[in-house]
């Protein structure tokens, strides 16, 4: 027989009331509807970054076995699973912003903060996400998203400006 | 949808017609199942009888008349007049089209794949594939994590048919198995490196089409082409699980499940699967051994049986047949118990038992043929309500906790009362979790709730016990269920048959079930505890379950009053028997010890006198009996290795040495048909009759009790040396002792890793592990394992300090 319990870490006070509040609006035996709502919430508490604890802690708060939750969370590009930046960058590079200018943007990015895609500055300020679908906002291409902000019609001066804002 | 609902709709036929074939088939099912009903092949990978549809590999689509596009025949519902072409253009053109994307990613590389040979894919590519590739792309690789020791994965191979997947979900009931990921970087595993738990998890090496997951020992051992396949059935537990015994000159390279609806439908336990691990042990015994003047030598059958012959011969005629006891194992074949039983009481003796781990056999007399489940295994998939007792049913019959996990499923409200809150591969509707003594009270409690709510008579002497006490809502809510509608069981698991009480346990639950109408079930230790019982491998009873004019002791007593002489027979008894320390001390003291056994030890060259190399079960020829009392004969798979024999021949001859009549048999079957002329037609229809238990036990406030399960890879002695189960979770985990928080503190055991652990003046050494399942007042500490070797058995009172 082995002993099944272990040390677990447990989500933090106000991550659960967070999620009580999804919780409430699912009937009480379909607790996993609340799993994508549940990892957006405890990622941003951690500083943008899911670790395999706290999915495994966000599955046994919702009942879920935790390859549940990893399936979730690997599935959706918004669920970071390495440490990243404090600002996540997502260049669009889909059909219609690559026809406006989308991919020099991106370039305008990448040499600015002397990263790839899919790389961290080094004083974990910047992460540029690889982005692989169009983000709705093809009548403002091109376009970038930075930590859920849409930022439209841009330039390479207009990415400084706002790059330059941010601290 | 409600199940009348369902069978309704299944009863009605529609007519369809299939390439051209008219056929009359249920409303409701899927084009596949009406195709292979028909015996027509449709090409399928992520379709499985016993699985959910997914329908996501697309090898199925067939043309159906009518519709513009393929139809996925496993997704697609027949309907009346439906004309389905399996084979038409269209359909080979979507099939085949399916098998050029599934080979994009597929290697192509089958002679150094395992699978090559037995792989769905490479059949189906021979039909359906191209014999050039038009991708000139990379292909995608994947990186393997270690799933543990029984499985190897491949996943470069996966085509993502989520059969693995399913089955944890659907059948196992612990999701394990996933697919992460998106798109072309999907992948399959368990996403963070973890070994899978399930006890049936091996099962998903059967149902990957590929070589993704394949066997772990087996891997590149034998091509499937090279190997013979013989029908056995497995010998660990009373489920009597029907196999494939793969071997390739005399040697079983791997055990497949063999279909059969009644008994194990088409999984099998890891247990059954990967035990013939444990023959090649360098442990085996090959060649006749005797021991003279305190050294071993190895002898010819001949002067090794007439050494034993004598051996007896001496015991018997200077100190009486009583002083000879026989320990039989419960995994032996009904052959062998017969012969065993035939042989002590010719020589006298009535000391023979197979009831290794009991230690409570005062209502024997109340059984009525043996005991057994009371019903059929597929019954217990119908149950409304089952109260389990004393009972790890996943760990000791995990196909019978899948039959309780489809009822539970089904709505059916599962119960236990338990020392441990065990893991279940079901939801467990109500539960007490007490000790040894609370089992006792909570059933009585359980009992007295019965009564009241169905206003039967309470039987004689039973009103006293019960009138005391009061009644807890659990009890009564428990009560209530098994005096619910439908089917209803209380099912006697393992640990309530090793109950230092089991009587009482047994004629509580004897008397709930004659009061609620539910059906009484005991689950015995071991393969064959049924046969062991008609073969007259007990004390007091004949063969066919005739009572014997004479009684003689039990394996308690053979043990507990040391005889002069012993005769072993596939048993190790400080790990088979439920008092090791006993045990051991009985078989040292002991002038004459003659073992039949697989395996030599040290432990064995120390007590015994003579070794007998005998078969393991697939070597042998013979028949266990199920608990749902089904006969089950089979064939040897291979031969046993060196000069082993089967038990059986050995028995024989054995007689033939100690001058019996009556032991001149030419085959196994012969002894099993001799045994069933005596049987007649009778069959276990009754299962105990009332008997009232002299008291119930009262809690010993403070002292820490005894528990001990039978760890699932330490069953027996085959189990014990199959090295990939050992390495298991199960299997590592096994030597450890357990006690929950409160209790650790309460005997100031702090941060201790080891504890000292003693019982009266037996001592053991024991790494400590935390564990809230477990009881107040209990400890948890597992038979069959080294240092349980040292100790007594279940209800011994210890006590425990830091190392
Ligand atoms: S590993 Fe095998 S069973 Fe599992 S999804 Fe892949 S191909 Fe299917
Ligand atoms: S293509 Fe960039 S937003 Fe749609
Ligand atoms: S078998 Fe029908 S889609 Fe896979």
């Amino acid at each position: 027989m082995m002993p099944s319990s272990h040390n677990k870490l447990q989500l933090s006070q106000q991550a659960r009331a967070e999620i009580d509040h999804w919780l409430e609006k699912y009937p009480a035996d379909k607790r996993r509807s609340a799993v994508i709502q549940a990892l957006m919430i405890v990622q941003d508490e951690h500083g943008g970054w899911l670790t395999n604890e706290l999915m495994d802690a966000v599955g046994d708060y919702l009942g879920l076995p935790y390859i549940a939750v990893y399936e979730v969370a690997t599935f959706y590009s918004m669920f970071e699973l390495e440490q990243v930046g404090r600002y996540k960058i997502s260049v669009c590079n889909n059909i219609s912003c690559m026809l406006c200018g989308g991919d020099e943007v991106l370039d305008h990015v990448k040499r600015r903060l002397g990263i790839k895609v899919g790389q961290t500055t080094a004083d974990r300020r910047f992460t540029i996400k690889a982005e692989e679908e169009c983000m709705a906002a093809c009548t403002a291409a091109p376009m970038m998203v930075i930590n859920g902000h849409y930022y439209e019609h841009l330039t390479a001066d207009k990415v400084d400006a706002i790059l330059d804002g941010l601290e | 949808m409600s199940a009348t609902a369902d069978t309704v709709r299944k009863e009605t036929l529609v007519n369809i017609e299939i390439d051209g074939a008219a056929l009359k088939v249920r409303r409701g099912d899927m084009v596949i199942e009406a195709a292979d009903a028909a015996g027509v092949m449709i090409p399928r990978f992520c379709y499985h009888k016993k699985l959910s549809i997914a329908a996501n590999c697309r090898m199925c689509l067939v043309e159906v008349d009518k519709v513009p596009k393929p139809l996925p025949a496993c997704a697609t519902p027949v309907t009346e007049g439906m004309k389905v072409f399996t084979r038409s253009p269209k359909a080979l053109e979507a099939q085949q089209g399916t098998m050029e994307f599934l080979l994009i990613n597929h290697p192509l590389d089958c002679p150094i794949c395992d699978q090559g040979g037995e792989c769905e894919l490479q059949e189906l590519s021979i039909g359906f594939g191209s014999d050039h590739s038009r991708f000139s792309e990379r292909k995608r690789v994947v990186f393997d994590k270690d799933i543990g020791p029984l499985i190897s994965t491949e996943m470069t191979r996966c085509i993502h048919c989520t059969r693995c997947v399913r089955f944890g979900e659907e059948i196992a009931g612990v999701r394990e198995m996933g697919a992460t990921g998106r798109g072309e970087n999907t992948r399959i595993g368990t996403y963070i490196e973890r070994a899978l738990t399930s006890e049936l998890a091996g099962n998903i090496i059967d149902l990957c089409p590929v070589g993704a997951l394949t066997s772990k020992p087996f891997r590149f051992t034998a091509r499937s082409w090279e190997m013979d396949t013989h029908a056995t059935v497995a010998a660990h537990d009373c489920v009597g699980s029907n196999l494939n015994a793969k071997t390739r000159r005399h040697e079983v390279m791997r055990c497949d499940p063999r279909d059969n609806e009644a008994i194990n439908e088409c999984w099998i336990s890891d247990r059954d699967r990967f035990s013939y691990t444990g023959a090649a042990s360098t442990q085996r015994l090959t060649q006749p051994m005797v021991k003279q003047h305190g050294k071993w030598h190895e002898t010819d059958w001949g002067t090794a049986l007439r050494y034993a012959a004598e051996g007896l011969k001496k015991i018997v005629g200077a100190h009486g047949a009583e002083q000879l006891g026989v320990l039989i194992s419960p995994n032996a074949t009904v052959e062998e118990h017969y012969l065993a039983q035939k042989l002590t009481r010719a020589l006298g003796s009535q000391n023979i038992d197979h009831r290794l781990r009991q230690q409570d056999f005062a209502d024997q007399d109340a059984v009525a043929l043996y005991p057994w489940l009371g019903q059929s295994l597929a019954d217990l998939e119908r149950q409304h309500a089952v109260l389990l007792v004393g009972s790890q049913i996943n760990k000791d019959q995990p196909l019978l906790a899948h039959r309780l996990r489809k009822a539970a499923l089904n709505q059916a409200r599962i119960m236990v009362v338990n020392p441990v809150d065990f893991d279940f591969s079901f939801d467990i509707s109500h539960k007490v979790i007490t000790d040894l003594a609370g089992m006792e009270q909570t059933l009585a409690g359980i009992a007295r709730a019965v009564y009241e709510h169905t206003g039967k008579p309470v039987p004689d002497g039973l009103g006293q016990l019960l009138k005391p006490l009061t009644i807890s809502d659990e009890q009564r809510a428990i009560a209530q269920q098994l005096c619910g509608s439908g089917e209803r069981s209380i099912l006697l698991g393992q640990l309530a048959m090793m109950h230092p009480r089991s009587s009482t346990l047994r004629a509580l639950a004897g008397a709930i079930a004659a009061a609620s109408g539910a059906t009484l079930g005991m689950l015995t230790d071991g393969a064959n505890g049924a046969g062991a019982w008609l073969a007259g491998a007990v004390p007091h009873r004949l063969p066919a379950g005739q009572h014997a004019p004479v009684g003689g002791y039990d394996a308690r007593a053979m043990l507990a009053l040391p005889r002069r002489s012993y005769l072993n027979i596939g048993i190790e008894p400080e790990f088979d028997c439920g008092y090791p320390a006993q045990a051991l001390a009985a078989q040292h003291q002991a002038e004459f010890v003659v073992a039949l056994t697989a395996y030599r030890t040290a432990t064995m060259n120390e007590y015994a006198d003579v070794l007998l190399p005998v078969a393991l079960s697939y070597e042998t020829s013979g028949t266990l009996v199920n608990t749902e009392g089904r006969w089950q004969s089979f064939a040897a798979t291979v031969k046993a290795p060196g000069e082993s024999r089967p038990v059986w021949k050995v028995l024989r001859v054995l007689g033939n040495f100690l001058d019996q009549p009556g032991f001149d048999y030419a085959s196994s079957e012969e002894v099993r048909d001799e045994l069933k002329v005596t049987l007649g037609s009778s069959s276990a229809a009754g299962q105990l009759a009332w008997r009232c238990p002299n008291g119930l036990a009262g809690h010993d406030d403070g002292a820490l009790v005894r528990v001990g399960t039978v760890p699932i890879y330490h069953a027996d002695a085959l189990l014990r040396r199959a090295a990939p189960l050992q390495q298991t979770v199960d299997g590592r985990g096994a030597e450890v002792a357990c006690l929950n928080s409160r209790e650790a503190a309460r005997h100031g055991l702090g941060e201790a890793q080891q504890i000292v652990i003693t019982e009266g003046e037996r001592r053991a050494v024991m790494t400590l592990a935390i564990d809230d399942r477990i009881a107040d007042g209990v400890i948890h500490i597992p038979l069959a394992t080294a240092a349980a070797a040292e100790l007594g058995g279940n209800g011994g009172v210890i006590h425990v300090v830091a190392d």
